[in-house]
């Protein structure tokens, strides 16, 4: 029987040292342009590829889903604050999946 | 003057949506622990070190197939790898004088939610706005995956559906203004849609766990972006 703590320690030991190894590594501005625009743009395209088709594929019914992208996107545009987006996508899951499912 | 209180208290306010999703994904998450063996505390103190839903249910499922060691260290590496990504692009929005220990206490929960508010924090990083989210979000994150394991199935799955995808409105909340403002990142956020569409329902590519598809299409966007359309000088802070 393997140590469970044994494996825990193992994990947050790797998911540790990829996280803090680039923040304490570089410590300067980049001055490469390609590099910073490279830096600039990973976020948006990251969270952008784990939003969609994550989000139809969370919820019990997918049209549910689909609906929350909508008006999540609507409301953003609008200048709608984080937690607002947020919870709206909840409710109109909650709602929708009352009639769907 | 940076304001670090009130810094850390928009943290707070930003940071709960995420605790409450954080709850419903590691309820969830919880459950996998279980079925691998671990019990309440040593699944919550997993969530708590951790700080990752897809690699922790990858050491789940691994320690319940019962892999070795170096295995689930291999595997934490490239479910986790996104996150040296990010890390690097956070590098760049703290302000360079910060000190070590400040780096080493943002570096403990990188995640892609408190990554993403900290990418839209105005202007240069304050690390007491992300320790503001991490408050809140870590506590959610740890209970969520300790009741996962003690109630198990009892939270009805209407709720949990609805929960999860909290995370992706949150994520929808820090892509689409940028995007309505820049038209290249517009363009970015549509293909990314596109292609990680593509990337999850071609038979060929079902072998490929999430965490690398996430990888490898982000690279490949950023960089061919970063090619063709180079930031200018001192863009980055306006976004």
């Amino acid at each position: 029987m393997k140590n469970i703590w044994l494996y825990i320690l193992v994990s947050a030991g790797v998911s540790y040292l990829i996280r803090a190894t680039p923040l304490v590594l570089i410590r300067r501005e980049i001055k490469n342009v390609t590099l910073r625009s490279f830096l600039y743009y990973v976020p948006y395209v990251t969270l952008a590829v784990m939003t969609f088709p994550a989000i139809v594929d969370a919820t019990q019914s997918p049209w549910a889903g689909l609906l929350a992208l909508l008006v999540g996107a609507y409301l953003a545009w609008r200048g709608k604050s984080l937690f607002l987006v947020a919870v709206a996508c909840c409710v109109v899951v909650f709602g929708a999946e009352l009639l769907l499912v | 003057m940076i304001d670090h209180k009130a810094n850390f208290r928009r943290g707070v306010v930003d940071g709960l949506p995420i605790a409450l999703g954080y709850f419903a994904v590691a309820f969830t998450l919880g459950i996998a622990a279980k079925n691998a063996g671990f019990s309440a505390v040593q699944a919550m103190v997993e969530s708590l070190t951790n700080n990752a839903s897809a690699g922790e249910y990858a050491v789940f499922s691994l320690v319940a197939a019962g892999a070795g060691y170096l295995e689930v260290a291999v595997m934490t590496l490239v479910t986790n790898a996104r996150y040296l990504l990010m890390s690097c692009s956070l590098s760049q929005k703290l302000p360079p004088e910060t000190s070590v220990l400040h780096r080493l206490l943002v570096a403990f929960d990188v995640t892609d939610e408190i990554f993403g508010i900290s990418i839209a924090f105005p202007g240069r990083l304050d690390p007491w706005y992300t320790y503001g989210a991490v408050a809140v979000a870590i506590p959610g994150w740890g209970l969520g995956t300790f009741l996962g394991v003690v109630v198990g199935n009892a939270l009805p799955l209407r709720l949990v559906s609805a929960l999860s995808v909290g995370l992706y409105g949150m994520f929808l909340a820090i892509i689409v203004p940028p995007a309505k403002k820049d038209k290249v990142v517009r363009g970015l956020v549509l293909i990314s849609f596109a292609l990680s569409f593509c990337a999850s329902h071609l038979p060929a590519l079902n072998g490929i766990s999430a965490g690398v598809k996430t990888i490898v299409l982000t690279v490949a966007i950023a960089l061919a972006a970063a090619l063709l359309f180079p930031v200018k000088e001192g863009k980055e802070a306006q976004a």
